[in-house]
């Protein structure tokens, strides 16, 4: 095993730092070092999107980035776009339009919405099923999933405002990582 | 029965509504448990060395290298494992000979499939037990090997199991009516090969396992369908009293069958833990999962239909031939007679008879995949009826309402025996043509012509069966299932008059936790927000029969609302007792119960449950507390139906297949929550778009698995499929109180003969009319090519 390596990555607005394997991949880090499990692993192959992170504010896939790759960025999880009582509209959304069933997707597809939101405020139908060609359902069909995010689309007037990562997440991150780390 | 003649939405009103789930705030933020997110401590990680081999005997293990790795606890093969009985197979028909092969958690002498396994490795890192698995050497001496099922059986083919004598399990039959008479008064007979090829669940949570021994007891959190019946299981194969195991199934990231399984690692990692009295965990990695957790379909259905010039059906064949793959496990050979079940689809056919015949070969087994049988038969039948249409030149959907079964609402019995509970097919294309006009079809596709583009439409009227249970006809001297088909459900009424319902069912995604609330809600007068749904855990309510087969609503939910009934009925003697009226004129109304023709007077629930958990003033001889429980085991199963429609467009230079519509219209019964129903169509139909078009569980000649990744499994994205439009008709089942049919599968059964048939419609002008699944680009522009006179 290859000696640790220091990583230290913002995660929701919180800086986290750790050793670990340089192999270790930016999601087992996000759910095993820091205990957000929030993001998922689907597929190991990068296809399902399960795992999609922002990374500097784009959209990644966190099976396919190795947590080292991750250092000095920032990083915001499911967990740092909304908790009950302050949801993001992307949140709301998939809510309103039943745009989830058992729900494992749904921090990837959420992750996945927003980043094409951010790049294309008013999309068509047609984009936001290629925007998310990348996430995989198998609940839905899809057909709700693309309600939500046209809807949330046009609730923000075209423009979704992506908040701060909300207190809750980064309480969350912060309390686990504490817990964890000797 | 008397507890149970109030309707569904007698009560405040909150059946019927589309309510967003009580499930999604946990989801939505990341808050959910599911079996990966859960770590204990000292916690212990296994990984399995798999077979490379499709066939081949053992030689040797040596595990030393994988030990001498810093971490590794612990490295068990066959020999180690103390584990009498073999992994569990759960039909027993009587009168059928079956024969079926040892199955064990870790393969002894020999393996049967690629990724059979024959080691575990036990260490303290997730990462580090990969590598270890990595280091056992395993000497394997290859054998001859059969992947195709007709082939193996075929004399002198190579045999899975030398101990059976033959790769054949067993053959199956049902049957009625004169089928030679029938067949003898034909005026036309049409004859399909068809092949349902092997598909996965495809769920997209992986499967995994988190067991604990501690103080004598076992716990095992589970991605499972079925944790009533793993708790049983591992109770029987690890000789633990079924009392001391507890098995939680907690957020579940879909199954669609794949779940509904006694898995080799969920009883390997219980049993290591108890033997390194340690927590143990495996996360099955995608290409473990399309490898190892069980397959769906793999069906080559020989049809022959005959009919009467005017279109009337005469009589109708299926041989099946059903590839089980290399073990039988908890359903695998039963899966198959499901088809025959349903294959009078909704047609008066007089005679109807089915054969299976289950073959062994050297693939991972078959067993439930969304629909489980019922896919099969709704695609064979429906795409054989649009052949049949073709060959005698009437219109596909003339034909069909020739054939009909009139409506119905008392059970009609068909020509196999099988009595469907109720129906009205013909109501339900009359609404699918509210929707679309073929004619209008017709008239695009010559308009499309000229730019190159081959538009078609395809048709499935189907019925199918679900709500398994009843134990007298599928349990062991019916059928022949080892167990029954009932369900539980308790509702406790707290002190404050908040409730808390226990279903025996175990959702994974389909939104119990709302639609069930919605019924008991209903009939004790409260929100549905003051009703959680408990389910997935052994240990906090009565024992359950769990989730598949489209059974939780019109069994599982049956029960809750009896359940709430029983509460009900104490409540109202409560109210009766100390408002000196009487109980019959007592009626939940908006928010409490009330007495007829005085609004004012009554009680809410949390008035009924202070009087009943302080009960100075009860009935005499009542027992206090409000909690009661249903067990309900139906008296027939339930036949959902409907009708589908699919536009595509092909390209011929392509072989490109786009789905321009979908339009499904589907009939079960009232609807409780018509958003989840809605839901639940898409999400079927999409997993059949993916049997249609994509989807494809392959091996070569040498068993070696094809496609097991995502790259190669290809399920269906977003950009690959439309929006759907949805409608129902409401027929109401008489077999349950609240009137209700299951939708799980619907839209699985009916969407692949559905696409199928729009494909080749597209196709007949250029001189195809037939092509099996999956309609691939490859495939499709094969098919032209070949009806051109070209290179095939």
């Amino acid at each position: 095993m290859a000696s640790p390596v220091r990583v230290s990555v913002t995660v929701n607005g919180v800086n986290q730092t750790a050793e670990v394997e340089p192999r270790l991949l930016l999601v087992h880090f996000l759910r095993d070092t820091l205990g957000l499990t929030g993001t998922h692993v689907g597929c190991d192959t990068s296809n399902c999107g399960a795992c999609t992170v922002h990374l500097n504010g784009e959209a990644v896939k966190s099976c396919t980035v190795l947590a080292v790759q991750a250092d000095g960025s920032d990083v915001t999880t499911i967990e740092g776009m909304g908790q009950e009582g302050n949801l993001h509209p992307l949140q709301e959304a998939f809510w309103e339009h039943h745009g989830l069933q058992c729900g494992y997707c749904t921090p990837g597809m959420i992750m996945a919405a927003a980043d094409l939101l951010e790049r294309n405020p008013s999309p068509s139908e047609q984009q936001v099923r290629e925007g998310l060609a990348g996430n995989l359902c198998r609940c839905t069909g899809y057909h709700n999933i693309v309600k939500a995010v046209l809807s949330a689309a046009n609730a923000g007037s075209g423009r979704v405002e992506v908040p701060a990562p909300s207190r809750e997440g980064a309480e969350v991150a912060e309390a686990v990582s504490q817990e964890i780390k000797p | 029965m008397s507890a149970t003649t109030e309707t569904a939405t007698a009560g405040n009103g909150h059946v019927g509504r589309a309510i967003r789930r009580k499930e999604d705030p946990r989801l939505i933020t990341g808050r959910a448990s599911y079996v990966d997110d859960i770590n204990l401590t000292g916690q212990l990680w296994a990984a399995w060395v798999r077979s490379p081999e499709a066939h081949a005997k053992v030689v040797s293990i040596d595990a030393s290298a994988a030990l001498a790795r810093e971490g590794v606890r612990a490295v068990f093969t066959h020999e180690d494992l103390d584990i009498e009985s073999t992994l569990p197979m759960a039909w027993a028909p009587p009168g059928v000979e079956l024969k079926t092969p040892d199955h064990w958690v870790l393969a002894k002498g020999e393996v049967k499939h690629v990724g059979d396994p024959v080691a575990l490795v036990v260490g303290d890192d997730r990462y580090a037990v990969v590598d270890a698995a990595e280091d056992v050497t395993v000497e394997f001496d290859p054998l001859p090997v059969v992947t195709d099922p007709e082939a193996a059986l075929e004399d002198g083919s190579p045999l899975v199991h030398d101990a059976l004598g033959t790769n054949k399990a067993y053959e199956w039959s049902l049957g009625g009516g004169d089928l030679d008479g029938g067949f003898a008064e034909a005026d036309v007979i049409v004859e399909r090969r068809v092949v349902n090829h092997r598909m996965a669940g495809g769920a997209i949570e992986p499967r995994g396992v988190l067991a604990e021994w501690r103080a004598d007891k076992l716990t095992v959190w589970s991605s499972t369908q079925v944790p009533h019946f793993l708790r049983l299981h591992l109770s029987l194969l690890l000789g633990i009293s079924e009392e001391r195991v507890r098995v939680i199934a907690p957020e579940v990231g879909g199954a669609f069958g794949s779940k509904l399984q006694i898995y080799a690692e969920e009883i390997g990692c219980a049993w290591a833990s108890r033997k390194l009295g340690r927590p143990v965990k495996w996360v099955e990695t995608r290409s473990e999962g399309l490898m190892v957790t069980h397959h769906g379909r793999d069906q080559i259905d020989y049809v022959k239909v005959g009919a009467k010039r005017d279109g009337t059906i005469t009589a109708w064949h299926t041989k099946i031939i059903a590839d089980l793959g290399a073990y039988q496990m908890l359903l695998t050979p039963l899966i198959p007679p499901c088809s025959g079940f349903v294959m009078c689809g909704v047609y008066k056919t007089p005679a109807v008879h089915t054969d299976v015949i289950g073959v062994h070969t050297n693939k991972f087994a078959t067993d439930a995949i969304r629909g489980a049988g019922r896919p099969e038969a709704a695609h064979l039948i429906e795409v054989t009826i649009e052949q049949l249409a073709g060959e005698l030149g009437m219109d596909r959907l003339e034909l069909r309402r020739k054939n009909f079964i009139p409506p119905f609402s008392e059970p009609y019995e068909t020509a196999i025996g099988v009595a469907y509970d109720s129906g009205n097919y013909e109501g339900a294309l009359d609404k699918l043509l509210e929707h679309i006009d073929p004619a209008e079809v017709e008239g695009e596709k010559a308009e499309l012509r000229d730019r190159g583009i081959y538009r078609g439409i395809g048709f499935c009227t189907y019925t199918e069966i679900c709500g398994n249970a009843p134990t007298r006809a599928i349990g062991p001297s019916g059928f022949g299932l080892q167990g029954g088909g009932w369900e539980s459900a308790t509702v406790r009424v707290h002190a404050t008059g908040s409730v808390t319902l226990y279903t025996g069912t175990s959702p994974h995604g389909q939104g119990h936790e709302t639609g069930f609330a919605q019924i008991v809600a209903d009939k004790l007068g409260v929100d549905p927000s003051q009703v959680d749904v408990i389910h997935g855990d052994t240990q906090t309510g009565p024992f359950g029969l769990d989730t598949y087969g489209s059974r939780s609503l019109a069994v599982g939910g049956e029960a809750a609302a009896r359940a709430a009934d029983k509460v009900a009925a104490k409540a109202k003697a409560i109210i009766a007792h100390q408002l000196e009226a009487d109980p019959s004129d007592i009626a939940v109304r908006g928010d409490k119960f009330t007495v007829a023709g005085s609004p004012d007077k009554g009680m809410t629930l949390a008035e009924v449950s202070g009087a009943a958990y302080v009960p100075e003033n009860l009935p005499d001889g009542m027992e206090p507390g409000l909690d009661e429980t249903s067990f309900y085991d139906p008296e027939n199963f339930v036949f959902p139906f409907g009708a589908h429609a699919c536009v595509v467009d092909v390209d011929p230079e392509t072989g490109n297949v786009e789905i321009v519509r979908y339009i499904a219209v589907d009939d079960c019964g009232p609807a409780i929550n018509p958003m989840l129903i809605d839901g639940q169509v898409h999400g079927g139909v999409t997993h059949a778009i993916g049997q249609a078009l994509f989807e494809r569980i392959h091996y070569d000649e040498d068993g070696q698995l094809v496609t097991g990744t995502f790259v190669d499994y290809a399920l269906p994205s977003a950009a690959e499929v439309p929006s759907f439009e949805t409608d129902r008709t409401e027929t109401p089942s008489p077999v349950n109180s609240l009137q209700v049919k299951g939708v799980g599968e619907a839209g699985t059964i009916a969407g692949s003969a559905t696409v199928t048939n729009a494909v080749i419609d597209a196709l007949r002008p250029l001189g195809v009319d037939y092509i099996n699944m999956p309609l691939s680009p490859m495939r499709i522009w094969e098919a032209i090519q070949e009806a051109k006179g070209g290179p095939a």
